[in-house]
């Protein structure tokens, strides 16, 4: 039987939740209001910003002109695949081993994927720095590859361990009873029907890599640089450019937002992938 | 062919011995029945045949030839599972097509096989259907049909119809035997349903903690267990045991007489009292309390006008006593 829910509760209830979606939102609507803001006019009081300034596209066409945004936004998406692509090369084979043929260790070996999570990224940056500087892997697109691949792996494995634990062994043991190879099996009967949970790791792992900051700050100058790099340039010591920052940032997650868009019911799909049978 | 040996096969998980040492031979064409109560060791046993799991010692021929460690695809068997296993992201064609396509066997082949099998299994009308679309007996179908396009030299089930309600068991039942009879292909099966290995089996193999107790016809083993677990294990109601003396009385230390071989009469050698009657129509089934023996359940055919509470006197079929000496052997 349906909950009865008071006419009251319910106006109440979504005036409340109205609320919070748009406090939530408000950073990223504020953003594209100033993008299409002069510098003057973005540094006034909000309400002046709204009703009493003009609009120009004027900040994109210079961020465009000052920092080439195609570069950077072709070293996202090299970077981003990349990862993810390398990622999922290593993480398949893994979680197939710790999820149909787990040893004694298994449980711990994933423990200890996560806890390496848990670690602050600075801790390593000194050693990772030097390893780069000294293998000339310093502002390259492969370093900053590798790097956003493995600390995002234990992630990957653990999503892949979770949705292949949902398949039954059974199903596996047919296919080798059935003549195929270990390749096969994997490729033919694995991977089609983990494959909502493999998408969504797939999307979830570009995102992550899309809008990682840290590394790429760090181990990147000018050739590799992606779009947090590309954002970042924008906040400098001469002052900060609100307009301007707003525009680039705006640029940088614009196609993530997109994609994120339109691939949101495959990733709640995946997401919530065996909670409900 | 199919004709599978093993020798002093053993299977130990860690330091648990699961089988501690068979020696088995099934010979060509043979259904063979391995049955036993849960955890008894006869799933392992198939998944041991079939190359599921490894075995720790011992040899296992297929054919004669040494099949031990050869992967399962390599063994030339096809195996049916209980959850049926089918792939759910195929159609019924692509599931039954399956070992043909990783065999590598040509389009125009797999088709044809593949329609002779579902025309075998009736399930023409449903190729195109995912197994999600399918019932319980139509998915056990598209699985055996998966088994029987390639053509194996033996087909291992492994309780294929505990998943079934009990009208499509009896009628899955009797379609794996007339596909037995058809094919001719050796079958081993596997179910802890003693009816289902008595209706079904040429030879069945009462396994119980990881062993051997008997093997032998259905009939063989309902007419001389070997010992107080075959006895036990084979015939619905089970068989009464009657210890002290009135076991020493018919010369043994327990004896044991089937419900259907008491028959109920006027001045028996024993008396008691009904406790519970089931009234079947076709038979009855009563639990008698006997005096100074203990409970004995009874079958008798057709209606009996015997209930709760009634005295009844109960003559046992001399002829029909089998005897065990104090280690439960057979003293036949």
């Amino acid at each position: 039987m349906a909950r009865a829910v008071s006419t009251r509760t319910k106006v109440l209830n979504t005036a409340i939740a109205g609320t919070l979606g748009f406090l939530m939102f408000f950073p990223i609507l504020w953003i594209i209001i100033l993008s299409f803001k002069t510098e003057e006019d973005a540094i006034r009081a909000p309400l002046e910003v709204l009703f009493q300034s003009g609009w120009t596209i004027e900040n994109f066409l210079t961020v465009q002109a000052r920092s080439d945004y195609f570069k950077h936004f072709s070293n996202s998406v090299i970077i981003s695949l990349g990862s993810t692509l390398l990622g999922l090369i290593i993480a398949i084979p893994a979680a197939w081993a710790m999820a149909f043929v787990p040893a004694k260790r298994t449980k711990d070996v994933l423990m200890w994927m996560l806890s390496t999570k848990m670690m602050p990224p600075v801790g390593v940056l000194v050693p990772i720095y030097l390893i780069f500087r000294d293998t000339g892997l310093l502002d390259s697109l492969i370093g900053l590859t590798v790097v956003l691949m493995l600390i995002n792996l234990p992630i990957i494995i653990w999503m892949l361990y979770t949705y292949f634990r949902e398949i039954p062994g059974e199903i596996l043991e047919a296919a080798r009873m059935d003549g195929a190879t270990l390749k096969k099996e994997i490729l033919y009967v694995l991977a089609p029907m983990a494959l909502p949970g493999i998408a969504s790791t797939i999307l979830l792992n570009i995102i992550l890599a899309w809008n990682e900051a840290f590394w790429t700050l760090n181990l990147t100058a000018a050739n590799a640089a992606p779009l947090t790099a590309f954002i970042a340039s924008y906040s400098s010591p001469e002052g900060l450019f609100f307009a301007k920052l707003s525009a680039a940032s705006l640029m940088a997650i614009a196609p993530i937002l997109i994609m994120g868009w339109f691939s949101q019911k495959q990733l709640v799909r995946g997401l919530t992938f065996g909670a409900v049978k | 062919m199919g004709k599978i040996t093993l020798k002093n096969v053993k299977k130990a998980f860690g330091d648990v011995s699961v089988i501690p040492d068979i020696n088995l031979q099934i010979e060509n064409g043979e259904f063979v029945v391995f049955v036993g109560p849960s955890g008894c060791g006869k799933s392992t046993l198939l998944r041991l045949i079939a190359g599921l799991e490894d075995v720790t010692s011992g040899l296992i021929e297929i054919d004669g030839k040494d099949a031990t460690h050869l992967p399962p695809a390599k063994r030339g068997l096809a195996m049916v599972f209980q959850s049926y296993a089918l792939y759910p992201h195929m159609s019924v064609r692509k599931n039954i097509a399956f070992p043909l396509k990783m065999a590598g066997m040509s389009e125009a082949e797999q088709t044809s096989r593949v329609e002779r099998a579902a025309k075998v299994l009736n399930l023409t009308n449903y190729l195109d259907r995912r197994p999600g679309q399918l019932s319980g007996g139509q998915r056990q179908r598209v699985a055996i049909g998966r088994a029987i396009v390639r053509e194996p030299a033996a087909f291992l089930f492994d309780e294929p119809l505990s998943n079934l309600d009990a009208a499509l068991r009896v009628g899955m039942r009797q379609e794996i035997t007339e596909l037995h009879q058809t094919l001719k292909t050796t079958m081993i099966y596997v179910t802890h349903d003693q009816v289902e290995a008595m209706t079904m089996a040429d030879k069945i193999v009462v396994l119980n903690a990881g062993n051997i107790e008997q093997v032998g016809s259905p009939l063989e083993l309902y007419r001389s267990p070997v010992n107080l677990f075959v006895a036990g294990f084979i015939g619905s109601p089970k068989m009464n045991f009657v210890e002290g003396t009135e076991a020493a009385k018919h010369g043994g230390a327990t004896i044991g007489i089937r419900p259907e071989h008491i028959d109920i009469v006027e001045g028996g050698p024993w008396t008691g009292t009904v406790g519970l009657s089931e009234h079947l129509g076709s038979d009855t089934f009563l639990k008698v309390q006997v005096d100074g023996i203990g409970t004995l359940n009874v079958r008798a055919s057709g209606e009996v006008g015997r209930h709760h509470g009634d005295r009844v006197s109960l003559a046992p079929q001399a002829d029909k006593f089998h005897r065990f000496n104090k280690d439960g052997r057979s003293m036949k």
